[in-house]
């Protein structure tokens, strides 16, 4: 099981904090994947993608027991 | 309990305490920089905020600011603190403290640090005005991004 993570707006507008997919997929697959499901949140197009808590490219494959989690644009400070 | 530099807590910030993780007897300064709530964004009037943060990422990530201070600033030494929840005006959302040597350093690398903060660590601020309420999206508290994408004029080449 893969585990993914969304924040903010993102998680906001989802309604979920935590979602989970079985198949190992690439960053942008799961993005694409998250975009189908969840057409009107429109920041996951664009938000950063960071696997087990480390900033990722699209192209990074996401494998079992990994966490992905889509960071919208921080404001911290 | 082993002291940690680079936290994320939930209840206010103690600044003493946060000094005193980076005293050294070959510091020539000790630079705190001290984040608060501000009320007034662009005559908008903020009631209060809320943090939220990937805590573990956000440790890591302030813990990797403290890496890239020491690659540049000889003997510096850093923490960094970050609250998250509900805060109010005038609450101090983050503390950071530099010790260098010479006072220069501290200046600077305690500067380098809260940039970095708005770029790379995963925490988002909620405002919530009398009118409603946002999630702020940028790096530079200026503007949202409704849409989630920032406008090309927006964004940062640095």
């Amino acid at each position: 099981m893969i585990k993914i993570l969304l924040f903010a707006e993102l998680e906001e507008k989802t309604g979920k904090r935590e979602l989970s997919v079985s198949m190992e997929m690439t960053v942008e697959e799961i993005r694409k994947k998250l975009l189908k499901d969840y057409p009107h949140v429109t920041g996951l197009a664009s938000a950063m993608a960071a696997v087990n808590e480390e900033f990722a490219d699209e192209s990074v494959k996401v494998r079992q027991g990994d966490l992905i989690a889509f960071i919208p644009p921080v404001s911290g400070g | 309990m082993t002291v940690k530099n680079f936290e994320i807590i939930e209840k206010p910030i103690e600044v003493d305490h946060i000094i005193r993780k980076v005293e050294d007897r070959n510091a020539g300064a000790i630079n705190t920089f001290i984040g608060t709530v501000r009320e007034m964004t662009k005559g908008k009037k903020t009631l209060y905020l809320k943090y939220d943060a990937y805590i573990p990422m956000a440790e890591k990530k302030l813990a990797q600011i403290g890496k890239e201070i020491n690659d540049r600033y000889a003997d510096a030494k850093v923490a960094i603190t970050h609250r998250i929840g509900a805060l109010e005006i005038s609450d101090i959302a983050v503390v950071i403290a530099v010790s260098t040597p010479h006072r220069a350093d501290s200046f600077d690398a305690s500067r380098y640090a809260i940039e970095r903060i708005k770029e790379i660590v995963p925490i988002w601020k909620k405002e919530h005005w009398e009118d409603g309420e946002e999630w702020i999206g940028d790096q530079l508290e200026n503007n949202a991004y409704p849409l989630g994408v920032p406008k090309e004029e927006d964004v940062i080449d640095d």
